[in-house]
């Protein structure tokens, strides 16, 4: 689909980054979901699982990125505190329409790990690579789920 | 904060430009799915954010959504297939 060169590319690139990382979060994820499956037992909740599966997520996301990006090292602080990984849910319904982009810019805060301690252009640049990120780990989820829907469907000859 | 970002230095002080702004604006918007057919140029910062603010909540709710389904498949699921596949295309 992407780069055939897993190796270096083009340094310029801030899309080459995330082809590397791409393979670590789809490696990590994978490996994640192993760990789920293995650790899972009939008694296992399917909240539980699903939380956990989530948790991994985010976690390969921030793990491909790194210490690179604030949101990623804010990311991982939650992960390792152990913390409940919540974003908000409700769209934020202000009383007054919105007149500037600096009002949009708290709400933006608040859906982007670390979000409230940027400032302006440092949550903006962090924003869009939040969102190439959260994309490939959304497009990676699809696959996985893709591909053990077909061996479901497709059963090896017995 | 880094000043290798701010080329365009107006003052001695690392004043934010519109133009810095602007152009980090776009480089949202271009992230962000839907593509205004036409006038890509100039789009209203506040109309992005809040675009990007939806597609976020909306990638989210894709990565809540995919966690349940692939829990529901996990006890049946032959991952190392799936990591098979996953390596295959590695070398494509």
């Amino acid at each position: 689909m992407e780069s055939k060169s897993f190796t270096t590319g083009n340094r310029d690139n801030p899309n080459t980054d995330l082809h590397g990382s791409k393979n670590m979060m789809a490696s990590h994820f994978l490996r994640a979901l192993f760990r789920i499956q293995q650790t899972s037992t009939s008694s296992s909740s399917f909240a539980g699982r699903s939380r956990r599966i989530r948790r991994a997520a985010y976690a390969s996301m921030a793990y491909s990125a790194g210490a690179r990006r604030a949101w990623s090292r804010a990311l991982l602080r939650k992960l390792r505190s152990r913390a409940r990984l919540r974003f908000p849910r409700r769209l934020s319904r202000t009383a007054r329409p919105q007149r500037r982009d600096m009002d949009q810019a708290q709400v933006l805060r608040k859906l982007v790990p670390g979000g409230p301690s940027m400032d302006y252009c440092k949550l903006l640049e962090e924003t869009a690579d939040y969102i190439r990120c959260l994309t490939t780990q959304v497009r990676l989820m699809q696959t996985v789920m893709d591909s053990i829907s077909s061996y479901a469907h497709h059963p090896m000859i017995p | 904060m880094s000043s290798r970002r701010s080329r365009s230095r107006q003052s001695v002080s690392t004043r934010i430009t519109d133009e810095q702004i602007n152009e980090l604006i776009s480089k949202l918007h271009a992230v962000l799915p839907e593509a205004r057919g036409g006038d890509n140029d100039r789009v209203s910062a506040a109309k992005v954010l809040q675009e990007t603010c939806s597609h976020i909540r909306r990638l989210h709710r894709e990565v809540d959504d995919l966690s349940e389904r692939l829990s529901e498949l996990l006890d049946s699921a032959d991952l190392n297939s799936a990591q098979a596949a996953f390596i295959r295309s590695l070398l494509m």
